[in-house]
């Protein structure tokens, strides 16, 4: 039986050593019926897109904190490339200023959520995102 | 690979013979979605496969099996051996999610191309997850990585029989848990190969050890394998393993976290595989895994063609029947399973 689920990367890069966030929005994802992988903090772009690519993943959500989402994020996006993975699609979560917003979606992001986008907000952007990209 | 291959199974099979990573991720989630070509590509890189040494590890969550698994994988690599991991983890009866989180123990991996590591979830259906099981472990091995681990939670059947198709299967205990009474429950300890009393270095490390081994003694008498439980056995007949050839289960401590009793582990990792050659066990077991793959196949086949006989409004039609008693549920059942059902 054919019997696709979505599955979903949850990573934190960067410095910053406390993943409660990133731990809540994987267990919100799976409770919403995705296949989460969640592969912890201080996360490199490199071992991101490595997990991304062994597990096939349909998305890639990046939590941030640090800031330094202008840097890491864009580096993911183009490491997944690389490897041939352009069709995943990139979210971000965490507090991103506005004028970032579309310097972001130009490095190729998806969907960007602060921190009050709702669980259900976020699951249907990602069942939208992976239908639209299988053509459906 | 141009983005048309992705998902053609012919194009994955040669890419997986080619050890293309992506191909081989690709490959994976063909065969666990069990879309169409799946068994095709599968068929291809049959003739690859049977070449890597498969160990299963098991036991109840947090006993520190994927931090082993990790320790593990790292001596094979320092050996020059390359390393495929599978980890099992469930997936929520109610929503159909899981939350995979294997892979935060394995980060000391990350970087190597001698390691593939993939999470598996185990979707609702037991003889699923052992196929899809069977299947991600088939992959490795035709892309040809040389030890296989394959980290169960060996709380359920479905989890403890995967585990048992390795060629050599740990089952991890650790002190502090009550695991002890844990295992006789769930009968996992008939199922070592090799006892593994992880965390040694925490308090009762020593009693853990202690209680296991007496357990091992007590049951020393009775047959310690019952092999496959299903419709296809292996072997029908014969007593295996021969009687004087029997394996001794031994208890070996690890600080999975330090690394430590990790090469000793190894070593008997490898005992245990010039066990299987010489007592013939290896041949036994390698049928008995083809007896439960074969299995799993059929089953799920005939899962489908159950579905495609099926269609649900004749199903809605029959359960309003039943409910105003116009019929019953058996004949219900044999007339929707009757061959001119299945044709019409
Ligand atoms: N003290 C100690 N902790 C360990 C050891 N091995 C693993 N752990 C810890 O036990 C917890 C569970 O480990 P994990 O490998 O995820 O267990 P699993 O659920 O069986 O896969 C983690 O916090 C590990 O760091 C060990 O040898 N000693
Ligand atoms: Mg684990």
């Amino acid at each position: 039986m054919n019997q696709e689920k979505i599955r979903v990367l949850v990573a934190k890069p960067g410095l910053d050593g406390h993943d409660r966030g990133a731990k809540v929005v994987a267990r919100t994802l799976r409770d919403a019926g995705f296949e989460v992988i969640y592969t912890g903090i201080r996360q490199t772009p490199g071992m991101i897109a490595e997990a991304a690519l062994q597990e096939d993943v349909d998305v890639v959500g990046l939590s941030i904190l640090s800031g330094a989402h202008m840097t890491l994020c864009p580096k993911v996006v183009e490491l997944l490339r690389a490897q041939g993975q352009d069709d995943v699609i990139v979210l971000v979560g965490g507090i991103v200023p506005d004028e970032d917003i579309p310097r972001l979606r130009e490095a190729g992001v998806h969907g960007i959520f602060g921190p009050g986008a709702s669980t259900r907000e976020i699951a249907d952007f990602i069942e939208q995102a992976v239908a639209q990209r299988d053509g459906q | 690979m141009s983005a048309r291959d992705r998902r053609n199974p012919a194009a994955l099979a040669q890419g997986v013979a080619a050890g293309d990573r992506l191909a081989l991720a690709r490959a994976m989630t063909l065969a666990e979605n069990e879309q169409p070509g799946a068994h095709a590509m599968l068929s291809a890189l049959f003739p690859r496969t049977g070449q890597a040494r498969i160990i299963g590890v098991t036991g109840a969550p947090g006993t520190g099996k994927s931090t082993l698994v990790t320790a593990l994988a790292k001596a094979y690599r320092n050996a020059g051996l390359s390393v495929g991991i599978a980890a099992v983890d469930p997936s929520s009866p109610f929503t159909g999610g899981a939350l995979l989180g294997d892979r935060v123990r394995m980060r000391a991996l990350s970087g190597d191309d001698g390691v593939f590591m993939r999470s598996m979830a185990t979707r609702g259906s037991l003889g699923g997850l052992a196929k899809a099981t069977n299947e991600i472990v088939m992959l490795l091995d035709a892309a040809g990585f040389e030890r296989i681990i394959v980290e169960t939670v060996g709380v359920g059947q479905a989890e403890v029989e995967i585990a048992r198709t390795a060629h050599t299967t740990l089952v991890v205990e650790a002190p502090g848990l009550g695991d002890e009474v844990q295992a006789i429950k769930a009968g996992i300890l008939e199922i070592a190969d090799i006892l593994v009393v992880n965390k040694a270095d925490r308090p009762g490390a020593d009693r853990t050890i202690r209680a296991l081994e007496l357990m091992l003694e007590l049951g020393a008498d009775e047959p310690r394998y019952a092999g496959h439980h299903g419709i296809i056995r292996y072997p029908a007949g014969q007593e295996s393993p021969l009687p004087g050839h029997e394996w001794q289960v031994d208890v070996l401590k690890t600080t999975a976290v330090n690394g430590a009793g990790v090469e000793a582990l190894c070593g008997h990792i490898e005992a245990h595989w010039a066990w299987l050659e010489e007592s013939g066990e290896l041949a036994v077991r390698g049928r008995q895994r083809i007896a439960y793959a074969l299995e799993s196949i059929i089953r799920a086949e005939l899962n489908q063609r159950v579905a495609a006989a099926m269609p649900q409004t004749d199903v809605d039609r029959v359960i309003d029947a039943i409910y105003a008693h116009e019929t019953d549920p058996y004949q219900a059942a044999a007339k929707l399973l009757s061959p001119e059902n299945a044709e019409g």
